[in-house]
């Protein structure tokens, strides 16, 4: 490889000598903006910022940020990942593949929940919160006990149970040297039989059902609506739908929206509380609705300033819209859903 | 802006195609009185259509309404962070247009004006950078074709034929013309010399949204044919490529091809990212995992007919479509087996294809009506051949997830319809 580099370094000075110093376009980048956008960790622990936090504390803001996806245990709910347990599955039929039984480093852990977690959320977490995320998820996969507390000081002392799992691609060895070769043009075998057939597990989807909405759709939607969206401001409902771009990763609304990790939302305005069949509410929400508690404005507008303050133990994993203008302007885009 | 009918299910589809097939030796011949549509004069023939000003910018005609890409809701747990596939059933050449050219997001497709947009590179660079948008229009830029391949196509295929359609086994892919500025362009405005020997250094890319999918390159191929790009197919990337600008690093795997990148950061190892880590490693039969495989192994497969594209006329000249295409470098041939691999056929290459881009193959061929076990089988120009899938699974076993080249076998029978199959 160093050759080739040489190479290509004299090859650059030779074909544009103009250049030479290069074209002195864009500018430096301040620190401060390196600090804010450059905070991967690397596997030894570089980039981790100070600080530290433990599995019990861990547990609980496991509960109200990651648990609708990742389950109370990191059991994984649905499809959603999986953090915990699958220790010496790897080789059997179906791997469970989770931080535990799999992933090598734990710099990648505080790495991708720091940057990238809770979904629909992310960059919300303070770096506390993430090593108490962490040391949960290592509590979790019986890593560690409960007052196990992780800190930038011993993060390094912690070992992962597959780090040593992981070899470096080495298909020229193991294939391409048997993959080079004349290939077979005839009588390369006696005779063929069909040995499965995708139409015997049946699970391609129907390609009508899965199309994404038509403009024919749209049009057909709209009239319906209309009676609804003349009381609304056109202009109020069209922010309210870029607000609610921060809800989308958890609920669906409109037609056609089912349940995703949390309830599918037409007409949530003016029903009461917990009132969507098939959707499995935390107990906070059941109780309201036991005491009849209804989805007014009011209590639109004071959930979503502060959801946990709101309904204390809530699995809704958001932390509340800051400007009550988009608060305003999302329960005006809610309204413009019926049932 | 054009209607579309909703797409015909699957199962009506290819009832209808059957009955074509019956049909068509009709409607080729011209009864007593003479085909209609030609003795009689048409609407179309008489009015007027669409004025210039009807369609500022074109979608298909409705009568094309059904090829679109496609996802596979049992795949994932939300579309959010998902996939959809590509309708290669229904394409042909080898550029991909790109309203259907399929996608992959980790946390959505976001809308990032050009006028927000930032790229910065820093770590072991000289001077850390931020350039704009505007500021990339002014390097040189380079205009090259080549495939993106999802890491995971024809990944639910490991332990049998499991999803009837060449647009699901293998439309996690689509092929470009991008124009972008070399990575080694920018790197080299920011100036390498404090990364010392570039034999052993990486450059970490990450995306603007909210996934900050993240992958580590070693310098050699940042250095190498990495495009910074900002088009495809001469118009701005979509917003679900990447708008305004994402990585294009040809012939590796898509997971790599960063969208709406932000940073390249110049580095002494890998980071180890979630994305290179507990994804896009493949696991062996004996639970050991390899990490770092980047390159698309050489490929093909057979378009048409296939279970989306079932032959639709009587037997007598059949056109078998397909595409290959190598992360090593240029596709040398195809050939193709209509008896599951007994015999072999080389097929001739729509034209030369580019190094790391899609290739068409055709065999031009008679068929007598019988029912075929379709193959294709592609080798490049380092001299690989594309493997069966039980020389893959001798090597791997079935939980690698990833990278599964194997060779597709596509059922014929002799009403048309076709299926995805294993063979022995």
């Amino acid at each position: 490889m160093l050759k080739f580099l040489k190479l290509t370094a004299a090859t650059v000075l030779l074909a544009s000598p103009v250049f030479a110093d290069g074209f002195g376009l864009g500018r430096p980048a301040l620190p401060e903006e390196i600090a804010a956008w450059d905070v991967d960790v690397m596997p030894d622990g570089r980039g981790l910022p100070e600080g530290g936090g433990n599995a019990l504390d861990g547990e609980e803001i496991f509960a109200e940020v990651c648990a609708s996806c990742h389950g109370d245990f990191a059991e994984g709910v649905d499809n959603w990942p999986v953090l915990a347990g699958g220790f010496d599955t790897l080789a059997d039929k179906d791997p469970v593949k989770t931080v535990g039984s799999y992933w090598p480093h734990l710099s990648t852990v505080w790495d991708y929940v720091h940057r990238s977690m809770p979904f629909g959320s992310a960059q919300t977490l303070s770096d506390d919160e993430v090593y108490a995320i962490v040391a949960y998820i290592l509590y979790s996969n019986d890593m560690v006990d409960e007052e196990f507390e992780l800190t930038h000081e011993n993060f390094n002392d912690f070992a992962m149970y597959n780090t040593e799992g992981f070899i470096v691609d080495d298909r020229g060895a193991a294939e391409y040297s048997k993959w080079r070769a004349a290939p077979c043009m005839s009588n390369c075998k006696d005779s063929v039989e069909i040995t499965m057939r995708a139409s015997v597990i049946d699970v391609t989807p129907d390609e009508g059902g899965d199309a994404e909405m038509t403009s024919e759709d749209h049009a057909a939607v709209e009239p319906e609506e209309a009676a609804v969206v003349a009381t609304l401001d056109p202009e109020l409902v069209k922010s309210g739908e870029a607000v609610f771009k921060k809800c989308k990763a958890c609920h669906q609304v409109g037609e056609g929206a089912k349940n995703r990790s949390g309830p599918q939302l037409n007409g949530v305005v003016g029903r009461s509380f917990a009132a969507v069949d098939g959707f499995k509410y935390s107990k906070v929400f059941q109780d309201a609705a036991a005491e009849g508690r209804i989805w007014d404005d009011a209590a639109m507008t004071e959930f979503l300033t502060k959801p946990r303050a709101y309904l204390k133990g809530t699995k809704m994993g958001f932390a509340g819209l800051k400007k009550p203008d988009d608060i305003t302007a999302v329960i005006a885009y809610l309204k413009s859903f019926g049932e | 802006m054009a209607k579309l009918p909703k797409a015909p299910s699957r199962r009506g589809f290819l009832k209808a195609s059957a009955a074509t097939v019956a049909g068509t030796v009709v409607a080729g011949q011209a009864s007593a009185a003479g085909d209609p549509l030609i003795t009689e004069v048409q609407d179309w023939a008489s009015a007027t259509g669409d004025g210039v000003d009807a369609t500022p910018y074109g979608m298909p005609i409705e009568f094309e309404g059904d090829v679109i890409r496609r996802n596979v809701p049992w795949l994932t747990a939300d579309p959010i962070s998902s996939i959809n596939f590509t309708p290669i059933h229904a394409l042909e050449g080898t550029i991909t247009p790109q309203g259907c050219a399929f996608e992959r997001h980790h946390s959505g497709a976001i809308e990032l004006r050009k006028e927000d947009y930032r790229l910065m590179i820093n770590g072991l660079v000289d001077t850390p950078l931020v350039f704009t948008y505007a500021d990339l229009e002014r390097f040189p830029r380079e205009n090259h074709v080549y495939f993106c391949e999802c890491a995971a196509n024809t990944g639910m295929e490991w332990a049998g034929a499991q999803l009837n359609g060449v647009q699901f086994t293998h439309g996690m892919i689509h092929n470009m013309e991008y124009t972008g500025v070399p990575l080694r362009t920018l790197l080299e405005e920011a100036g390498l010399g404090a990364a010392g020997d570039l034999k052993d250094k990486w450059v970490y890319v990450e995306g603007a949204d909210a996934s900050s999918n993240g992958r580590s390159i070693p310098m050699e191929k940042a250095l190498d044919d990495v495009l910074v790009a900002f088009k495809a197919n001469g118009e701005a990337l979509r917003m679900e490529h990447g708008y305004p600008v994402r990585l294009v690093v040809p012939g590796w795997e898509g997971n790599m091809w960063v969208k709406w990148i932000r940073r390249i950061e110049v580095a002494d190892m890998a980071v180890e990212s979630r994305e290179e880590t507990s994804k896009y490693t493949d696991v062996l039969a004996d639970g050991t995992a390899r990490k770092w495989t980047w390159v698309m192994d050489a490929k093909s497969v057979i378009t048409s007919p296939s279970p989306q594209s079932p032959i639709s006329h009587a037997p007598g000249p059949l056109v078998i479509s397909g595409l290959a295409w190598s992360g090593h470098g240029q596709i040398t041939r195809v050939d193709v087996s209509k008896d599951g691999g007994i015999t072999w056929e080389t097929a001739r290459l729509g034209k030369q294809g580019d190094a790391k881009a899609l290739t068409r193959f055709y065999l031009d061929t008679q068929w007598d009506g019988s029912e075929m076990l379709l193959q294709a089988r592609a080798m490049d120009e380092t001299g690989y051949v594309q493997p069966t899938k039980a020389a893959l699974r001798e090597v791997r076993g079935e939980n690698s997830v990833y990278h599964n080249n194997c060779i597709q076998t596509w059922h014929v029978k002799a009403n048309g319809e076709a299926e995805n199959v294993e063979v022995s």
